[in-house]
C-alpha cells in the first residue's frame, strides 16, 4: 500500500469523521460511509479513526467485526449479497446465485481473483413481495431473473458504475393489496401536531402529570398529558411483535427522573429483520410524514428534543428520500426549535443506518448499536425507559406504532379504541408472501382470521401460515379460523405461505439457519446453543438423522429457552418445536436411521489419504454399516 | 442353594490411544481379583482374544477415532456389546491425537512424508495394510452410541473400579471430588 | 440490614442494590459461574450462574435481589442445564486438558467437576485457532477461550488499557488484541496488568510458569470449586 493510498484514506476518513463531530457514538454511521468510499474498512482507515476519534483500535475493530454488512477484509468493488429468506429460495435464489457466479468464474462467498466481485448470501432483505432480491453494495435489486442475473454479470464485467445501472433494477414496489386507517391515511404533514397541542384534558387527566418537556409553559401544559391520555385510551400496543402497552411505555419514561445534563430520546425502530416482513418498508417510502409526526407527537408528550430513525441497513436505498422528509419537515416548522410556534418546542431527527444485525431489532441491541457499539441485548433492569440512549430515558417503538400515534392524535384514542378487538385496538398491517397470487400489503381491524387473509391475497392448497416469521408462529390449516391479535396470534406482520409443495422441515432449517447467523454469540446457550441446533438439522437434512438427534433437538430447544439471554435465543427454536408439533411427517421423512449414525460422511473422511495414496481398495474404504443403517 | 450367578462379558480395546488407560485399568490392582468374580475378559489386550463375542455385556474403549481401522474395531464393540463405554481423554474429546484437527491431513501427510527435514524422496506409505487416516480425529461418541463414559488422562484405578462397581451395583456412575478429572 | 431472600430454602440477607450472586457470595453458598468475578461489573454472558427467581430463570449475577425472592440453584434440573452450557464450552473451543497448564486451576474445568460433566456429549467444532506466543512474557492460547470477557473488563476498567475485545458475531465471536498487527508483544500489556491475572480458563499464561505446581496439590485438587465460594 502506497503512502498516496494512506493519505487518501485518511482524507476519507477525516472527512466523514468531521461531519459526525468527532464523535465515538456515531462509530457505525462513520464506519458505514468509510466503507461506502473505500469499498472496505482498510486497517489505515481503522489507524486514522483510532486517532481522530480517540478510542482504542479493539474497539473499532470490535464494533467492525459485530456487522455484516462491514468488512475488514477487501469484498470487492461489487459486493453482491443474495436475500436467503425461504421465500428466496422458493423463488430460486439459489439456482440465480450458482449462476451468476458461474458466469462471474468465481466461488459464493469469495472474492474473484481480479479483486473486483464477490458473491455471497444474507438473511431476509425486506423484499419477499418482489423476490428473488439481492443486494449490490448495499442497493436492493428485486425480481430476479435468470435474464436479468447474466445482465448484471455483464455490467459487472464492464465494471459498469452502480449510478448507470438500469433504474428498473432498484425499483421496489409498494404492492399495496389493502388499505385501511393507516395505509389510506391522507394526513397533511402537520395536522397531528396541531391536533395534539389543540388537545385539551376533556374529562380528567387519565395519565400523571409530573414532569415534561412542556410542563410549565403556558400553551403546552395540557397538550402532552392529553396526548398520552389520548394513546391509553385508543389501547395503542406495539407493533414490533412484543405488543406492550404504548401510553405506559411513554408514560414511564415521561415520569423518569431526568440526571444532570441528561434528556429524553424517542426511537423509532426501523430495524425491520424478521424474515418476511416488510410494512415498515411501504411505510418509510410513502408514508414517512405519518411515520415522523408519530415521532414528533411522542417527543411533545415525553418531552423529548432529540430522535432517532434506527434504518435496517438493507433499506439503504431509502436513507437519501427519508433524508429529505426531514429537511422538508424542518422547513415546514415540523421539526426544530419552536415547532408549529411552540415555544421550547424543540425536537429533530436523525438516521442511523443498521448494517446487517437481525439483532439489533430488540431494543436494547439497538440502542448499544445506536451508541457505536456491538449490538448485544443488555441486562435488564434497568430498561430504557429510565436507563436508555446514552443512560438516558428513552422510548423505542415500532415504525407502526409511531404513524398509529399520529392517527390517534389526529382522531383521537376512542375513535382509535372502536377499531379491532378488545384486547387489540387499530388496524395491523401484514406483510403477505410465499405461495399466494398477490404478496403485497394487508391492513385489517384486528381479529381478522388467516382464513380470510389467505382468501384475499389468493392463496390455494395452502399447508401452513408462519405468522410473525421465523420467532413467530407456524399456523396449520385446522387453526386457520385462529384470528390476528394480542389474544389469539400477535404478530409483528410477517405472513409467509407455504402450500402444500413445500417441505415444512426445510422450512424450519432455513429458519434454524437464520437464527445460527443471527446470534450475537453474547451469551453461551443461543451462541453455541443455535450453531448445535443447525448442525442437528443439516445432519436430519442430509439423510443421518436418527430418534437420537430428534431428541438432542428437543433437548437443546430447551435449553435454549430457558438459559439465553433475550429474545433471539428464546425464540430461535419457535420453528422447530411449532413444525414438529404440526408437521411431524416432515420429520419423520428425513429421520433416515434408526440407530445413531454419525453427523459426517466416514467414507468421506477418508477422501484426502485416499487420494494422497493413491489407494481405491476396499480397505480404503468405510462402507455404510450394515444394522440399523440403509435398513 | 443358587447357582453361580453368570459373570459379565467384558471387552477393550485402545483406538487412538496410548494403552495409559489399560494400564491404570491394572492400578486396581488387588481387586482385580474381586472384579473376575463378576466378570470375564473377551476380546482384550488382557486376554489377547482379536474379535468380540456376540453376547459381550460391557465394552470398553480407550482413545479416539484417527483412522478407518478404529472406525471398524469401534464398529464390531458396539454391534457385540451391551453397554459401551469409552474411557480417557482421547475416546472422550479425541485427546491428544485430535490437537492435529485444527491442520489439514494434506498438508501433515506432506510434511510428515515430503517435506520435513531429513527426507528425500520421500513418498505416503499406501501399503493396503495400513489403515488410511481420517481427516480428523473423533471422539467416539461422535461415530456411535456411547453409553458411559471415564473421563482421565488416564483415569486413575480408583475412578474405573468405581466406575464399575456402580455399574456392577445397578447404579448411575458417578465420580465424586478426587476421582474426577480431565488429566 | 433486615431483608432478605430464600435460596433453595436458605434465607439470605442482603443490602440495597445486591445482585443475587452477591448476596450468596456473601453468606457463603455457592452458584456456579464464570464471567462473574467480584471485582467487575457484573457481564451476565455465560449464564452458569442462572437460578430460578420467583419461577423464573435468570442470570444470578446481574439479577438484584429482591425482599422475600424465592430462589432455587441446587435443583437437578438446573444443574442438568448448566451441566449442558459447560459442555457448549468445551465443543465451542480446543479444551485438552492434558497439555494445559492451566488444569487443575482452571474454572471451567473444575465448574464441569462439580456438575459431574462426564463427558462433553455434542459433536465437536474443533476450530482453528491461532496462539499469540509473541509477548516476553506471557503466552495466549485462544483455543480455551470462553468469551467471557474478564480480561476485556480487566484492563478497560483497572489498567485503563483496553489491551483486549471481543469482535465478531454469533459463533465467530473472538478475542482480539490492541494492535495493528494483532500481536500481544505490539500493545503495552504488562504482566503486572489486572488482566493478566483474571482468566478463568488457560488462555492467559504467563511463560516459564507452567506445571510449578504437582498434580494433587493445585487449586482444585485440594478443595472442589464449590467449597471456594469466591469460586478462586
Amino acid at each position: 500500500m502506497t503512502d498516496m493510498h494512506v493519505e487518501a484514506v485518511a482524507g476519507i476518513v477525516d472527512r466523514v469523521v468531521a461531519r459526525y463531530r468527532r464523535d465515538p457514538t456515531c462509530m457505525v454511521q462513520i464506519l458505514r460511509e468509510v466503507q461506502e468510499a473505500c469499498d472496505w474498512i482498510p486497517p489505515e482507515a481503522i489507524d486514522r479513526m483510532q486517532v481522530t476519534l480517540g478510542v482504542p483500535r479493539t474497539k473499532i475493530e470490535g464494533v467492525a467485526g459485530f456487522y455484516s454488512f462491514f468488512y475488514t477484509q477487501p469484498r470487492g468493488k461489487y459486493r453482491i449479497l443474495f436475500s436467503d429468506n425461504i421465500t428466496d429460495r422458493m423463488q430460486g435464489n439459489l439456482a440465480l446465485m450458482e449462476r451468476l457466479c458461474n458466469n462471474l468464474w468465481i466461488e459464493p462467498g469469495k472474492v474473484s481473483e481480479d479483486g473486483l466481485v464477490s458473491v455471497d448470501k444474507t438473511s431476509c432483505t425486506g423484499m419477499c413481495d418482489q423476490g428473488p432480491a439481492m443486494l449490490v453494495n448495499n442497493r436492493a435489486v428485486t425480481r430476479l431473473t435468470a435474464a436479468r442475473i447474466d445482465e448484471i454479470a455483464e455490467l459487472v464485467r464492464n465494471k459498469t458504475s452502480l449510478a448507470e445501472w438500469p433504474a428498473d433494477y432498484f425499483k421496489v414496489e409498494d404492492n399495496i393489496r389493502k388499505p385501511d386507517i393507516m395505509l389510506s391515511s391522507q394526513m397533511q404533514p402537520g395536522d397531528a401536531l396541531r391536533a395534539a397541542r389543540e388537545r385539551v384534558p376533556s374529562d380528567g387527566l387519565m395519565s400523571s402529570n409530573m414532569r415534561s418537556w412542556r410542563e410549565g409553559l403556558p400553551s403546552g401544559l395540557g397538550g402532552p398529558a392529553a396526548m398520552l391520555d389520548e394513546i391509553k385510551r385508543a389501547n395503542l400496543r406495539g407493533r414490533g411483535g412484543a405488543g406492550f402497552t404504548t401510553g405506559l411505555k411513554w408514560e414511564a419514561c415521561r415520569n423518569a427522573p431526568l440526571k444532570a445534563g441528561h434528556q429524553r430520546f424517542v426511537v423509532c425502530n426501523a430495524d425491520e429483520g424478521e424474515p418476511g416482513t416488510f410494512k415498515d418498508r411501504v411505510l418509510l417510502t410513502s408514508y414517512a410524514d405519518l411515520v415522523f409526526e408519530g415521532m414528533t407527537v411522542a417527543a411533545y408528550v415525553i418531552g423529548a428534543r432529540r430522535g432517532f430513525l434506527y434504518l435496517r441497513g438493507e433499506y439503504r436505498h431509502l436513507l437519501e428520500p427519508l433524508n429529505a422528509v426531514l429537511e422538508r419537515r424542518r422547513k415546514e416548522n415540523l421539526l426544530g426549535p419552536n415547532i408549529i410556534g411552540i415555544p421550547g418546542g424543540d425536537f429533530d431527527i436523525e438516521i442511523h443506518l443498521g448494517a446487517g444485525a437481525y439483532i439489533c431489532g430488540e431494543e436494547s441491541a439497538l440502542i448499544e448499536s445506536l451508541e457505536g457499539k456491538r449490538g448485544t441485548p443488555r441486562n435488564r433492569p434497568p430498561f430504557p425507559v429510565t436507563n436508555g440512549y446514552l443512560d438516558q430515558p428513552t422510548i423505542v417503538n415500532n415504525v407502526e406504532t409511531f404513524a398509529a400515534a399520529s392517527l390517534i392524535a389526529l382522531n383521537g384514542g376512542e375513535w382509535y379504541a372502536a377499531i379491532g378487538t378488545k384486547h387489540s385496538a387499530g388496524t395491523k398491517i401484514l406483510s403477505v408472501s410465499g405461495d399466494c397470487e398477490r404478496p403485497g400489503l394487508y391492513e385489517y381491524p384486528f381479529g381478522v382470521s388467516i382464513r380470510q387473509v389467505l382468501e384475499d391475497c389468493g392463496a390455494s392448497d395452502t399447508q401452513a401460515v408462519q405468522v410473525s416469521g421465523p420467532s413467530g408462529f407456524c399456523v396449520a390449516p385446522d387453526e386457520f379460523d385462529r384470528t390476528i391479535g394480542f389474544e389469539d396470534i400477535p404478530t409483528a406482520g410477517a405472513f409467509t405461505i407455504f402450500n402444500n409443495t413445500r417441505d415444512m422441515f426445510e422450512v424450519a432449517r432455513n429458519y434454524v439457519h437464520f437464527f445460527q447467523h443471527e446470534s450475537c454469540g453474547f451469551c453461551t446457550p443461543c451462541r453455541v446453543g443455535t450453531s448445535l441446533l443447525k448442525n442437528l438439522m443439516d445432519k436430519l437434512h442430509n439423510g443421518c438423522g436418527s430418534p437420537y438427534d430428534f431428541a438432542e433437538i428437543e433437548k437443546l430447544n430447551q435449553l435454549l429457552q430457558s438459559m439465553s439471554h433475550c429474545g433471539l435465543g428464546h425464540t430461535a427454536c419457535n420453528p422447530v418445536l411449532d413444525t414438529i408439533a404440526k408437521f411431524r411427517p416432515a420429520y419423520e421423512k428425513h429421520m433416515v436411521q434408526q440407530d445413531f449414525a454419525p453427523a459426517f460422511d466416514l467414507d468421506r473422511a477418508l477422501a484426502a489419504a485416499r487420494q494422497m495414496t493413491g489407494r481405491d481398495d476396499a480397505a480404503a474404504h468405510i462402507i455404510k454399516e450394515e444394522f440399523g443403517e440403509d435398513a | 442353594m443358587t447357582a453361580p450367578k453368570k459373570k459379565l462379558k467384558v471387552a477393550t480395546t485402545s483406538l487412538a490411544g496410548c494403552f495409559g488407560c489399560h494400564m491404570s485399568f491394572l492400578d486396581i490392582d488387588e481387586r482385580l481379583f474381586t472384579l473376575l468374580e463378576h466378570i470375564e475378559f473377551d476380546r482384550s489386550p488382557l486376554t489377547d482374544i482379536k474379535t468380540c463375542s456376540p453376547d459381550c455385556d460391557i465394552g470398553i474403549i480407550e482413545g479416539g477415532l484417527c483412522n478407518a481401522e478404529n472406525v471398524h474395531v469401534l464398529r464390531e464393540f458396539r454391534k457385540n456389546c451391551k453397554i459401551l463405554i469409552a474411557i480417557g481423554a482421547c475416546a472422550i474429546n479425541g485427546g491428544l491425537p485430535a490437537q492435529r484437527n485444527h491442520l489439514q491431513l494434506t498438508a501433515i501427510l506432506e510434511e510428515v512424508y515430503h517435506s520435513g527435514p531429513g527426507l528425500a524422496n520421500g513418498m505416503i506409505p499406501n501399503d493396503p495394510e495400513l489403515p488410511l487416516p481420517l481427516n480428523k480425529v473423533h471422539p467416539i461418541h461422535e461415530v456411535v452410541k456411547v453409553d458411559f463414559f471415564i473421563p482421565g488422562c488416564p483415569p486413575s484405578g480408583d475412578a474405573i473400579w468405581k466406575v464399575l462397581t456402580d455399574l456392577l451395583a445397578g447404579r448411575e456412575p458417578e465420580l465424586g471430588h478426587g476421582l474426577m478429572h480431565y488429566d | 440490614m433486615s431483608q432478605t431472600f430464600t435460596l433453595d430454602g436458605k434465607s439470605i440477607p442482603f443490602e440495597d442494590g445486591q445482585t443475587i450472586m452477591q448476596a450468596a457470595t456473601k453468606a457463603g453458598v455457592f452458584i456456579p459461574h464464570l464471567c462473574y468475578h467480584p471485582e467487575f461489573k457484573p457481564h451476565g454472558s455465560c449464564k452458569l450462574c442462572t437460578v430460578k427467581a420467583n419461577g423464573r430463570q435468570t442470570a444470578s449475577c446481574t439479577m438484584r435481589a429482591m425482599a422475600g425472592m424465592v430462589v432455587e440453584s441446587e435443583t437437578e434440573e438446573i444443574n442438568a442445564e448448566r451441566r449442558a452450557l459447560t459442555q457448549m464450552l468445551f465443543v465451542e473451543g480446543n479444551h485438552f486438558c492434558p497439555s494445559c497448564e492451566k488444569s487443575g486451576h482452571c474454572q471451567l474445568q473444575a465448574t464441569a467437576y462439580h456438575l459431574g460433566m462426564m463427558s462433553p456429549h455434542f459433536d465437536h467444532f474443533f476450530p482453528n485457532r491461532a496462539v499469540d506466543a509473541s509477548h516476553p512474557e506471557v503466552l495466549l492460547d485462544f483455543n480455551r477461550c470462553i468469551l467471557c470477557s474478564l480480561c476485556v473488563r480487566a484492563s478497560r476498567d483497572v489498567d485503563g488499557k483496553n489491551v483486549f475485545a471481543l469482535s465478531g458475531r454469533g459463533i465467530k465471536t473472538h478475542l482480539i488484541v490492541n494492535a495493528k498487527s494483532g500481536k500481544l508483544s505490539d500493545t503495552d500489556f504488562s504482566l503486572a496488568d489486572k488482566a493478566a491475572q483474571v482468566c478463568p480458563v488457560g488462555v492467559i499464561l504467563t511463560k516459564r510458569k507452567g506445571f510449578a505446581v504437582p498434580i494433587g496439590e493445585r487449586s482444585y485438587d485440594k478443595q472442589p470449586i464449590g467449597e471456594t465460594v469466591e469460586g478462586r
